[in-house]
Order: structure tokens, then sequence, then C-alpha cells
């Protein structure tokens, strides 16, 4: 479990393999270099379209196309994507295109470019949209693997891919577990269950890792798609545990912790903590740096654990 | 205020070494951009801008929007040179807490005017700047930096065409005409055609000069001074990377710093004597 990626780099990779369908295009916004999209075009320059630096041109062309029968995937930062939300919601989402949509460098853990490329929101912005598979997953491969289903999914999507590199979990693990829309339980303990994505499982592990050492078990989950939510799981480690923790390098607003909340007000009384940036923008710092000036790094999680259990 | 051309251009140099050195420090950051904009930003600040930096929020001041916000190293050196922040501040580039963030930021940095990083987002604000000035019947002047990539963005010919109906005689662009953006030349990404020709079709006053020819910026800068019936532009040729030999023209030191020996190559071209 020690190799190291970036889940930008399995979106990259799994564009490539995606190509034997000649339907599948791909559209960039002068970041390629920086989303991955670059392999793409330098293999298939005739499917890839550059749109130049226009994030709004960008989806609607990529609406178009895919009215027209074709799989656009379209990419930029998660924060440039969202100067063309109204497309994404007019242009996209209303009429159900199946365009599939990649915000790279999402959340504060992107560094040191500093607030203005930190998307704390995109999570919870387009999980309000009708038809639209929101995903983040926490490693290369489960990137790889989700961002090729997508592509026979007919429905819009959003994913948010992150900058820097993070421990890959799934090298070894059987590949069909990995499915849109299915949490991954990663540990199972009866105490609490941390519910993560993203960047942060990898910091879930460690604090369940920690809090095994003073004899609490957590449970972990993956929960890459955060849009459809998988409420079965949800309430299966609800009763189990009695205590959550959600986790995630985005807003406490309306992301992960927003959509379990929603959803366990309607099923449980189950006490739940958010761990997520709290109702204020980033700033410039190393990744690592961030994580804690954030309070989103393991000891917090473990934190939040002990502060969901007391309430049980 | 009026220095000689060799006293700018002496300016200039010194901003490039620190551009440098803020990137190597930070090993990220955009060294490119600033080093094509620095010319004129050095200029401006020394001919014509009306500022204080012992007050930075003097509410008459003329505005200055880095709307290309990446290439703050270029914007942070003028300032230490001008005296709104210390030159020891420069060591807080893309530190955590510094205030000298990534992108420049009104909030985070005294003299930076507009909180920037997303591009196309300038010129409307500068748009706004000299709309207040007007209605609060002032004399100052708003000044946006743009970058040729970010004139792609649609907001900006909003802006354009806006800034036109509204004859905002205040409101004065400059164009970093560098010809290369992030991922790869203009050319290669989004072919922009004539672009002066677009915005003369818009309604603005145009005026074409080498960007690194501080007689001719000089002389753009009167230009942009005297233009006052409408919106103007001050398209800028320039070198991105201009001053670094391996930066020069390259666009792969759009984003990217310089390894060790890169950077003592850098230094000796930029005349730093050790
Ligand atoms: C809205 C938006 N889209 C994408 C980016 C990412 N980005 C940062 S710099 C850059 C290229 C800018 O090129 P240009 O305007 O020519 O600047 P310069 O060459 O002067 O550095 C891009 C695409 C951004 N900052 N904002």
């Amino acid at each position: 479990m020690s190799r190291m990626a970036a889940t930008r780099d399995g979106y990259g990779q799994a564009l490539l393999e995606l190509a034997d369908n000649d339907r599948v295009v791909v559209l960039e916004a002068d970041l390629g270099k920086s989303t991955k999209s670059l392999h793409f075009r330098k293999e298939y320059p005739e499917r890839t379209i550059s749109c130049g630096i226009g994030e709004q041109n960008m989806l609607l062309v990529s609406a178009g196309m895919a009215s027209s029968g074709y799989i656009p995937f379209a990419s930029t930062f998660a924060i440039f994507t969202e100067r063309a939300f109204e497309q994404m919601r007019n242009g996209v989402a209303r009429p159900n295109l199946a365009v599939h949509l990649c915000g790279s460098h999402g959340g504060t853990h992107t560094g040191t470019d500093g607030s203005s490329a930190q998307s704390i929101e995109d999570l919870a912005i387009y999980r309000t949209l009708p038809n639209v598979t929101v995903l983040h997953p926490c490693d290369d491969v489960s990137t790889r693997l989700l961002t090729k289903q997508l592509a026979d999914s007919n429905k819009p999507s959003y994913m948010r891919t992150a900058r820097n590199k993070t421990p890959v979990l799934y090298d070894d693990v059987d590949q069909s577990t990995i499915q849109i829309g299915k949490g991954i339980e990663l540990r199972e303990g009866n105490d609490v269950a941390i519910i993560a994505c993203g960047v942060l499982v990898s910091e879930a592990l460690k604090a369940a890792e920690d809090l095994s050492q003073q004899g609490i078990q957590a449970t972990v989950i993956d929960m890459h798609t955060i849009k459809p939510l998988d409420t079965d799981l949800v309430d299966k480690v609800a009763s189990r545990c009695g205590a959550i923790v959600t986790a995630e390098d985005h807003s406490v607003i309306g992301g992960l912790g927003g959509a379990v909340s929603e959803h366990l007000s309607t099923s449980s009384c189950t006490p739940l903590e958010r761990v997520g940036v709290k109702d204020r923008f980033g700033e410039s710092g190393q990744a690592d740096e961030m994580l804690e000036l954030m309070e989103l790094s393991a000891p917090h999680i473990a934190k939040a654990a002990h502060r969901a259990m007391n309430r049980k | 205020m009026s220095a000689s051309i060799s006293e700018l251009e002496e300016l200039a140099r010194r901003c490039r070494i620190e551009i440098v050195k803020m990137v190597y420090r930070a090993q990220a950051g955009h060294p490119g951009g600033s080093l094509s904009e620095i010319d004129l930003i050095a200029a401006l600040y020394s001919t014509t801008m009306r500022v204080r930096p012992e007050d930075p929020d003097w509410a008459d001041r003329d505005r200055f929007i880095l709307s290309k916000g990446h290439a703050s190293p270029g914007m942070y050196a003028l300032l230490a040179e001008k005296g709104f922040i210390q030159h020891q501040d420069l060591h807080s580039y893309r530190v955590l807490g510094g205030i000298c963030q990534g992108h420049v930021d009104m909030k985070w940095c005294p003299g930076v005017d507009f909180s920037a990083g997303s591009l196309g987002m300038g010129l409307s604000f500068g748009m706004g700047c000299a709309l207040a000035a007007r209605l609060d019947g002032s004399e100052r002047r708003a000044f946006v930096m743009l970058g040729d990539g970010e004139i792609q963005e649609g907001s900006i010919w909003e802006a354009a065409m806006a800034a036109t109906h509204h004859e905002l005689g205040n409101l004065k662009v400059i164009l970093d005409r560098n010809r290369i953006q992030n991922d790869d030349f203009c050319q290669e990404q989004m072919r922009m055609f004539d672009i002066p020709a677009k915005w003369k079709a818009f309604g603005w006053n145009v005026k074409e000069i080498d960007g690194h020819n501080m007689e001719e910026i000089v002389e753009g800068i009167k230009f942009l001074d005297s233009s006052n019936d409408g919106p103007s532009i001050l398209i800028a040729h320039t070198i991105k990377g201009k001053g670094v030999s391996f930066m020069e023209d390259n666009p792969s030191f759009h984003g990217a710093a310089p390894n060790d020996e890169q950077y003592a190559l850098a230094m000796s071209e930029l005349g730093v004597v050790e």
C-alpha cells in the first residue's frame, strides 16, 4: 500500500483507455496539462477540442456534441468549472445530456496557488442538480475505473480529482467492487463510522488506526459517489455503530457531510460530526499544511469521532 | 515623478531578479508572465500612477488591477520597490500565512486592488472602479493588466462592449501580448487573429508598442493618459520569460520554477554578481 499517485492521473489514463470508443471526445480549456487530458490530446488530436480559456463555451459545446451522439469528457480546474455552473444546469443537466465534467485540483489540498484555486463548494453545487452524478474518488485506480463507467452511464456527471499524490488503496482489490453509487467499506468496526471521500479517505484510515490504539473500533467508508448517495450503506453503518463522522476536503456546507446528514435526518437519530472546511476560504500553503490549518487531518477526524461517540 | 529611461530599465531589472528569486524559493509559481509584464508595470507606477505607498488605501488613488493574477511575483516585486511592502515580505510568497499569496489578493497585500486568480474578471472589476470614480466626481483612473490568453474569456468582451457603451475614458487597459498561455502557444490553443481590430471594433482607442522598449512604453502610457474620450488599450508585444534565456518564449515556464542550475544561470543573466 505504499504507492502514491494523484487521482488526476487516473483520469488521464481512463481517457486513453476509453479511446477505443470512437464516440468519446475530449474538451479542454487550456488546462489539459494539469487535468491530464493532454495524454488523450497527444494520441487523438482529431477528437480533442481546444476551447481556449473559455469554460462556459466548453460546457455548451460539450452539450451540443452529446446531443449529436458523442460522449464528451470536458475538464478544467474544479474551481473554473464553477464559472460554467449555469451552463451545466440549464444546458447539460436540464436536458439530461451525458456530458462528463471533471474538475481537477479540487479542495484546499491543491496548495500554494491559494484560495482562488481551491474549490471547496463544487460537490455542494453540482449535487443540487437533478440528473447529475457526483463523484470524488480517493485514488488513481478508482478514478480510472469510475471514469470508464461514466462513459456508459448515459447521464451527465461531475467528478472532482485532486492535484497532489495520496496513497493508492485499490491496487490489489477486486476491481468489480468499485462501482458508481456503491460506497466501499475499507475497515469494519462497531463504535463509530467514518464516511470520507477523496484525499481524506487515507486520513480517515489513519484516524481509525489511532482510534484502535485507544480501543475504539471504527468503520471507514470510501464514499466516492456523493450522488446518488449509497443510503443503504449509510443506514447500515448508522445502526451498527450509532455514531458517524463525515470527512471531506470541502466546505462543511452541502457536500458529503451535507448529503449524509440530509439523509440521516429522515431515517435515524444517529449523532453525526462533519469534518470539513468550516465556512471560510483557504489560502496559500503546502497540501499537508492546509489539511492541518483547515483541521481536516487524521487527528481532527479522530477528535470528531470522540465527539460523535459522546453524543450517543 | 518622472524617471529616466535608464532608471526605469534598472528598476525592471531589479524586479526581474526578485521575480526569479520568489519562484525559485517557492519552487512554484508563474515566472513567464511576470517577466513579460514587468517593464510595463514598472513604467506605469513610475510615470503615471497616482498612489501613496504610505497610505495604500487612499480613496482617491488610481487603481491597478492585475487581472492575470497568477503573474503576482511581478506585482509583489514592484510593490516592494515602491515601498508598499518590505523586501522581506517577498519571502512570504506562497508561504503559509504570508501576505504574498499565490495569486494577488486585496485582502492580504497592501497596494493590491483586486483579488485575482480567476481569469477574465479584472476588466469588469476595473469598469466598476471607473464608474464609481465618475459617480464620485473623482479624477482617479482604473488601469487593468490583461493576459492575451485571458482575453479568450467571454466576460472580457462583455466588459469591452459595456465600457464603450458607458464611455469610460478613465478605464485603461494594458494587454500583455506574450503569445503564450498555459498549455501552449495561443496560436495552438485558440487563434485570436487580429486582436487590435477586435478592440477597435468594440470602440476602444488602440495603440500597439514593443512592451520591452522603455521609450515606447513611456509613449504608450502617455497615450493611455491622454485618451479620455472612451476606454483605451495599449497592446504591448512582449516575450514571455523576458530576460532569462531559457524561459524566453518557452511555454514550459508559464508555471514552473527553475532548478538550482537554472537559477544560477538566471541570476548571472540578470546581472547578479555573487
Ligand atoms: C477562469 C480561469 N481559467 C483557467 C485558469 C488557469 N490558468 C492560469 S494562467 C492560465 C494561462 C493564462 O495565459 P495568459 O492570460 O496569456 O497569461 P500570461 O501568459 O501573461 O501568463 C490559465 C489557463 C484561470 N486562472 N482562470
